[in-house]
């Protein structure tokens, strides 16, 4: 166990793991998005309330899922790197900051234009809103302060100071529906217990978060490619023949 | 069901069509810019490795 989270670490054996799986990842991503988009548009009955326009739910849900989900991992990573010094959860961290900036802005936008046929309002400044466009400012800090620090090791330190501060956001965010009563409605998927949706629309919600998982990993090795081969371009195995083509 | 029905999403059309539309453009531009960004590293590689070999062949 050990040994293999050591091999983990290092950025040469990573480089190569994320080559093998980037394939993978990408397939698996497009299948399950293309296939939740047939059955929530397509296959999914209208909604006895809403209509036609609850069918945002099936992009802004799954993005909402990310933006917490990538924040937490990117916090995992942050303390894994303070604590074991692991370089490549530093980076992991880094790499994943702008999806999950990208998925926070798509629930933040998506909600808006929801929120405007179904509360007659783009925005309101409702619990679950405000904190969800907390978390997009986390986000953005995180990217500027990393950007804003010349040294490498300073800036990853930094990075996941704020990251590791900013978990307290995630259940805020999470229980803000029942904690606050205010315009947001609550979830219809819990853990526990049995989901208040119907079967028809629970299998494209689910098909599209676990799409848009598959993306986000794809798309992390990708990224995680592109900065292992940018902080270690003079060192040898770089640049020995084979590691690159 | 037409596919004018289809489009108009019994009449919140706009609004699902934006929604898509947005969360798509958005995880596309990701993509983009992320094979961009990959692509560059890999050519930076390319041109410090032939760099140095001509340094090799110089000296």
């Amino acid at each position: 166990m050990f040994l293999w989270f050591h091999r983990l670490g290092s950025a040469r054996y990573f480089f190569g793991l994320a080559g093998r799986l980037t394939p993978w990842l990408g397939s698996l991503a497009a299948v399950t998005i293309v296939t939740g988009l047939y059955l929530g548009l397509f296959v999914a009955p209208p909604d006895y309330q809403q209509g036609d326009g609850y069918r945002i739910m099936f992009v802004h849900v799954p993005s909402a899922w990310m933006s917490m989900f990538i924040y937490v991992f990117m916090a995992f990573n942050a303390a894994v790197g303070l604590i074991w010094r692991i370089k490549i959860a530093h980076l992991l961290s880094t790499a994943a900051a702008i999806i999950g900036a990208s998925f926070t802005f798509i629930t933040l936008a998506t909600g808006s234009i929801w929120g405007k046929p179904m509360w007659g309002a783009w925005w309101a400044w409702d619990a679950r809103l405000t904190s969800e466009l907390i978390l997009l400012f986390l986000y953005l800090g995180f990217i500027a302060l990393q950007s804003a620090i010349q040294d490498r090791g300073k800036a990853q330190q930094a990075g996941a100071i704020l990251l590791l501060a900013g978990v307290v956001n995630i259940p805020i965010i999470h229980y803000s529906v029942l904690w606050w009563h205010t315009l947001h409605q609550t979830a219809s998927i819990t853990k526990f217990g049995v989901p208040s949706i119907h079967s028809s629309m629970l299998a494209p919600l689910l098909l599209m978060w676990v799409g848009f998982t598959f993306f986000f990993f794809y798309l992390l090795m990708l990224r995680a490619r592109a900065l292992i081969l940018e902080y270690e371009r003079s060192s040898r195995w770089v640049q020995e023949a084979g590691a690159v083509k | 069901m037409s596919f004018a029905e289809f489009i108009a999403m019994g009449g919140h059309g706009k609004f699902v069509w934006s929604a898509y539309g947005i969360t798509f453009a958005v995880l596309a531009m990701n993509l983009v810019f992320t094979l961009r960004r990959l692509r560059k590293s890999e050519k930076d590689v390319d041109h410090l490795r032939s760099s140095d070999r001509q340094d090799k062949t110089e000296s």
